[in-house]
């Protein structure tokens, strides 16, 4: 290459070759290969999802499938009391989950002396709380929610007549804010931890109180935090079938719910339906590719707000720094 | 209590002084007192047997390499290191005569009477004209908002920055420079009226012109504050203060007039800080 002639290395600096080292080469190159072939898996099920989604589903989408009711043992019609279910829900869901969870955060990262007993039996339980599945959450409801708390008000006030006591959008809406309460309390603690502890000394240090300086200084601080915290949550809670199994989902219902007593339909729960107890398979297919695609993009816009959010503030932390 | 006002009268003890103006110093009165006072952070003990005097309308420089606790001291006279946990305190430190540890002592309002200036200036993300006036919302010092507007504006003035900022005093405090920004959270500490103030390197994080006019507003301040300031920088202790306290490894070394303490100083590991020996 080079038109002056290079010296050739001295022996006994083997640098071209060495069997170990290139062993080790064709090692490296093997452990990259399967790195990019995991990455790969992930993107190509996630591509399958949503492309096949995107195709099935489309063909069956209209104004009419997301403003009618579904007829003839849902073989046909659409999905509007599912919608309308699943957005009360996850309403009803927020503002239980929000105030409770941003408070839990609050103790913890305010408040708390990080070697109590009570911060680290609740940093426990909030972990645990996150590994739970489901479907435990959804018997906790009904044994919890249901039976005793329903239960026992309707044996204080209305003498024992079943109004309560049964499943509820109120009890299936409580049921998932437990579940969705440590992504409440980790995005608003992550939040918190995002502001600078300098703010709180000068709020302390000009005779504010602990509480004045959460009030005034923290708290309009962590608005976006919570915000996406509750984004986050709904889109965590929203689709959830098991919680919501027994705890107030409705098989079929014709009318909308009107009260907190009320059975409602859900997409997730009619998803669920839909595929495993139509009486007519084939008929059902266009449907059930159409409900999971209003159910993905409700999820996929939820997060993609809260993604936007984030961003947003991440930015507004930087530029401060 | 009434340990500490008989201290009141006391002067401030310097050793023998020639230049008349330190001969004032040492007259007057004081203003703090510190006794036999020991700090530990858990196992860690940061302070060690401080005694110590601090005249009224008395600049006070607190010098001495990094870890030597002189913020940790500074800290404990408004008593921040309250809300750090796992800290304790032995010992007296009296303002006015009153034992600021005493259990009657409400910590919130003794920082309400002793301002503190950070080292890295902090103003709330809120408008500049909100950054001034929060000390006085949440203390109720003025409801209407005539009043306010008086206690911004005077605040402002006497932080130096009102002629730069009534026009915009809307806008977020955090579009102003650094050290605009530092004079700001003095205006916010003025508002709540003070009578001491506790400064943690104000300067260090800001350009040489910056510094200057901090250090400038620190002389004029005197008049009406007592001010206790950490500085690292030797020339600027030299510059603005009347006494300097030299801390090491948690002791208080030595403390006497700056003049003496910069030309004079009686202890060999002053000299040899001041001189740039080592810390």
């Amino acid at each position: 290459m080079s038109t002056n002639p290079v010296p050739t290395p001295a022996t006994r600096f083997a640098l071209v070759e060495d069997e170990m080292r290139q062993r080790l080469d064709v090692a490296g190159k093997v452990f990259r290969f399967l790195t990019g072939l995991a990455c790969l898996i992930i993107v190509s099920v996630v591509a399958l999802i949503i492309v096949n989604i995107f195709i099935n589903g489309r063909a069956h989408l209209s104004w009419q499938f997301i403003t009618a009711a579904p007829e003839e043992g849902m073989t046909a019609g659409g999905i509007f009391p599912a919608i309308y279910g699943t957005v009360l829900l996850v309403i009803l869901m927020t503002g239980a989950v929000v105030p409770v969870g941003v408070m839990v955060a609050i103790y913890l990262h305010e408040y708390s002396v990080h070697s109590s007993l009570l911060y680290r039996t609740t940093r426990l339980a909030v972990s645990n709380l996150a590994g739970v599945p489901s479907i435990v959450f959804g018997l906790f409801g009904l044994g919890f929610f249901v039976k005793f708390v329903g239960g026992s008000i309707d044996r204080l006030f209305y003498g024992g007549s079943l109004v309560f006591g049964q499943p509820a959008i109120l009890w299936a809406a409580l049921t998932l804010a437990v579940l969705t309460l440590p992504v409440v309390i980790l995005t608003t603690e992550d939040t918190l931890r995002a502001i600078p502890n300098e703010l709180r000394e000068a709020s302390m240090a000009l005779g504010a109180t602990k509480f004045q300086t959460i009030r005034h200084i923290v708290l309009p601080q962590a608005m976006t935090g919570i915000l996406t915290g509750g984004i986050l949550a709904v889109s965590r809670g929203a689709g959830e079938v098991a919680p919501i199994l027994f705890t107030g989902a409705a098989y079929f219902l014709p009318e909308l719910p009107t009260k907190l007593t009320s059975q409602f339909m859900e997409l997730g729960y009619h998803v669920l339906v839909l595929s495993t107890q139509s009486p007519d398979v084939e008929a059902t297919k266009p449907i059930l590719n159409s409900t999971v695609f209003v159910l993905l993009g409700l999820t996929f816009l939820l997060n993609f707000v809260a993604i936007l959010i984030r961003s947003q503030m991440r930015a507004r932390l930087r530029s401060r720094a | 209590m009434n340990a500490g006002t008989t201290y009141r009268k006391l002067a401030i003890q310097v050793t023998p002084v020639t230049k008349t103006e330190d001969r004032k110093a040492a007259e007057v009165p004081c203003k703090l007192i510190t006794e036999d006072l020991n700090f530990y952070y858990r196992q860690t003990q940061a302070l060690r047997g401080i005694n110590l005097r601090i005249g009224e309308n008395q600049i006070t420089a607190l010098i001495g390499p990094s870890g030597c606790g002189k913020s940790t001291f500074l800290r404990s006279l408004n008593r921040m290191n309250d809300l750090v946990p796992g800290t304790r305190v032995e010992g007296k430190i009296y303002i006015d005569g009153q034992d600021i540890y005493a259990k009657s002592v409400d910590p919130i309002l003794l920082r309400r009477k002793v301002g503190m200036i950070f080292q890295k200036s902090n103003p709330f993300p809120k408008s500049i004209y909100e950054n001034v006036a929060y000390g006085v919302k949440i203390n109720q010092y003025a409801t209407k908002k005539a009043d306010l507007d008086e206690i911004v504006e005077k605040s402002l003035r006497d932080a130096a920055l009102w002629e730069e900022v009534r026009d915009r005093l809307d806008t977020s405090a955090l579009r102003l420079s650094g050290g605009q920004q530092q004079r700001l959270c003095i205006a916010r500490s003025l508002a709540v009226k003070p009578d001491t103030l506790l400064m943690d390197e104000p300067a260090s994080a800001l350009d040489p012109i910056s510094t200057a006019k901090i250090e400038e507003l620190i002389l004029d301040l005197k008049k009406r504050f007592t001010i206790i300031i950490v500085t690292h920088n030797m020339q600027q202790a030299a510059r603005v203060s009347d006494v300097t306290a030299f801390f090491f490894m948690g002791e208080l070394i030595e403390m006497d007039s700056t003049s003496k303490m910069f030309t004079n100083p009686s202890r060999k590991e002053t000299e040899d800080y001041i001189t740039g020996r080592f810390g």
